[in-house]
């Protein structure tokens, strides 16, 4: 328990450094890359609960951000919510479709649930694409409310940001030392044998896809605000599904710091590459990145670690 | 109708790879689209570069893709297979390859529209009333003849029946002294060259982008899962269907619907039957 506690401590900590570099007046540039970091940081932990802990591999992340991203865009249209409740609806909504498609987990194991997730994505977006009060294909712009805190909103979505990952890093870490991680990773290793065993493989499966669920919905509610121009095609990049594949998969993805780090260290990479070279090239360095470490260094940074010291 | 008939022989073509390595092997090539995609721009290439007939080179560059398959796999056996970790990270193995093959072609021919022209392509003909263009007629007759190769190929020469073995009892064909991993480097191989002709089909039929291959895992999967894995007989059967429902949606709901069917039909056979309609 005392643990938890310090681990909350930290994160408070987190927050209040996020909030003092919201307060100082660096290079407007780097809020708005340190958005993207943080995003990246709340979407790859949230992948890594489903994935690293239980085994089942999400294809459809996008999918779930963008529920998220336009779950806001609607509310913004009808009622212009404020941002808290857009990311508590978008949250609820996002959870909805992770439980949904956690009762698929009841047929669908492996390779077949990855292929059904990446299909939920395309029909999503089809159906988003071909739903017009949300700006159909060409998109919809979204006008920032007025009068933000901090004195800037890129600055203010950073702050909120960093809170958003702080709770996803405080929930992951929770389920992993809790008796629910433990039993998520005994369904990674056997299903079978953790049925056998008495472990609730189902009720801990719909826990772990709604849980990720929410978490990638809420990371997508700022988004309309933050691009202020929602379209299908950037909502629902691939590149969210391969980024947060490939997050965890360099950091490591049995602990809850794994993602974080290869968050910490591929977001930045993206982003120096975006700036210096081309936005094109940072994501050949994914996916070149990727396919390296689990050729090279399956267990990611961490494994790598872990080797060094036992040597 | 006649359209979708048309366009599902095209669909057995794209189908045929997936069918063999998803099927048969059980290797979850996620990255069989971006092979597809690739195989179309070398095809484009050779036709807006050099005027040659791009189902032709299609066909020449198959050797080429079946080294390359060949390759992709014993990656794949050296860091997954051998170990015992295919499922999960063969899996994210795959998606990367598809990334960085779709990430390159982008980088390489920007976001343009590609489609390859020759002169016979424009033509169509009439049949009872109904025009028939050649644009559709022949990547859907290669389309065929290649299902009907493979079937042949299959069952009745010795690495075919290598190849439906060593998908039933790894362990029994290494007992009457055949390599498994040998065998499946030749499926692989030619899984790969499959779709790169099937590719060289694609962009005489439509327009190409880098990210076409995006469309075409759910189409490929689909075929492959409702045709019961693995049966060739059953992708060809599944392959019409598809290219039937879609062509029924797009002129019932519009064009933008017509991608969703795929998905819609993937999802429903994985919850309602997995084994698919010719299942083992």
């Amino acid at each position: 328990m005392r643990r938890h506690v310090a681990a909350i401590v930290v994160g408070a900590a987190v927050i209040v450094a996020g909030v003092l570099l919201a307060r100082l007046k660096v290079n407007p540039y780097i809020y708005f890359a340190g958005y993207v970091i943080l995003q990246y940081v709340v979407i790859a932990t949230a992948w890594n609960i489903l994935g690293g802990y239980a085994g089942y591999v999400n294809f459809g992340t996008s999918a779930f951000f963008a529920m998220g991203a336009y779950t806001a865009v609607v509310l913004i249209q009808w009622t212009r919510a404020p941002l808290a409740v857009l990311i508590v609806a978008a949250g609820l909504v996002s959870g909805l479709l992770g439980l949904g498609i956690g009762y698929l987990t009841l047929r669908l194991r492996g390779v077949f649930f990855s292929i059904a997730t990446l299909a939920l994505s395309i029909v999503l977006q089809t159906m988003i694409i071909n739903w017009e009060y949300v700006g159909g294909s060409r998109g919809l712009s979204v006008i920032r409310p007025s009068g933000a805190p901090f004195g800037n909103y890129v600055v203010f979505l950073f702050t909120v940001m960093t809170g958003l990952a702080v709770t996803a890093v405080v929930v992951a870490r929770f389920i992993e030392r809790s008796w629910v991680g433990r039993g998520l990773a005994a369904l990674r290793d056997n299903e079978e044998a953790a049925e056998c065993m008495g472990v609730p493989t189902l009720r801990l499966k719909l826990f772990a896809t709604t849980v990720s669920g929410v978490l990638l919905g809420i990371a997508g509610a700022p988004f309309p605000y933050y691009v202020t121009f929602v379209e299908p095609n950037s909502a629902f990049a691939l590149d969210y599904a391969v980024d947060a594949l490939a997050m965890p998969m360099i950091g490591g993805t049995t602990t809850w710091i794994g993602p974080v780090i290869g968050a910490a260290l591929l977001g930045s990479a993206q982003q120096l590459a975006t700036v210096t070279i081309s936005s094109e090239l940072s994501l050949l360095l994914v996916g070149v990145v990727l396919v390296a470490f689990v050729v090279l260094a399956p267990e990611g940074i961490l494994g790598l670690v872990r080797r060094l010291r036992g040597r | 109708m006649v359209a979708g008939l048309l366009l599902g022989g095209f669909y057995a073509a794209v189908s045929l790879g997936v069918s063999l390595i998803f099927g048969l092997l059980d290797i979850a090539n996620i990255a069989q689209p971006a092979f597809l995609v690739l195989g179309s721009y070398a095809a484009y290439v050779a036709n807006a570069d050099y005027g040659l007939d791009p189902i032709l080179v299609g066909i020449a560059l198959t050797p080429l893709f079946y080294v390359l398959g060949a390759v992709v796999y014993r990656v794949y056996y050296g860091s997954f297979e051998r170990r015992g970790e295919e499922s999960l990270r063969g899996l994210v193995f795959f998606f990367g390859l598809l990334f960085i093959i779709e990430v390159s072609l982008s980088l390489k021919f920007g976001v343009d529209y590609r489609l390859a022209q020759a002169s016979y392509l424009g033509q169509s003909f009439e049949i009872a009333g109904i025009g028939i263009a050649f644009r559709y007629l022949v990547p859907c007759l290669v389309g065929l003849g290649m299902t009907l190769a493979l079937y042949l190929f299959l069952g009745r020469t010795f690495y075919g029946r290598a190849i439906l073995a060593v998908s039933q009892d790894q362990g029994a064909l290494r007992l009457m002294g055949a390599n498994p991993v040998r065998v499946k480097t030749i499926a692989f191989g030619i899984g790969i060259a499959a779709s790169a002709l099937a590719g060289a089909l694609l962009v005489v039929i439509t327009p190409v982008i880098p990210s076409t291959d995006r469309d075409y895992i759910g189409r490929m999967f689909a075929i492959t899962v409702l045709g019961g894995m693995g049966s060739i007989g059953g992708t060809l059967v599944a392959a019409l269907i598809l290219g039937v429902a879609e062509s029924l949606m797009a002129t019932f709901f519009g064009p933008s619907w017509s991608l969703a069917v795929s998905f819609g039909l993937l999802l429903i056979v994985l919850a309602v039957r997995p084994a698919g309609l010719f299942g083992r």
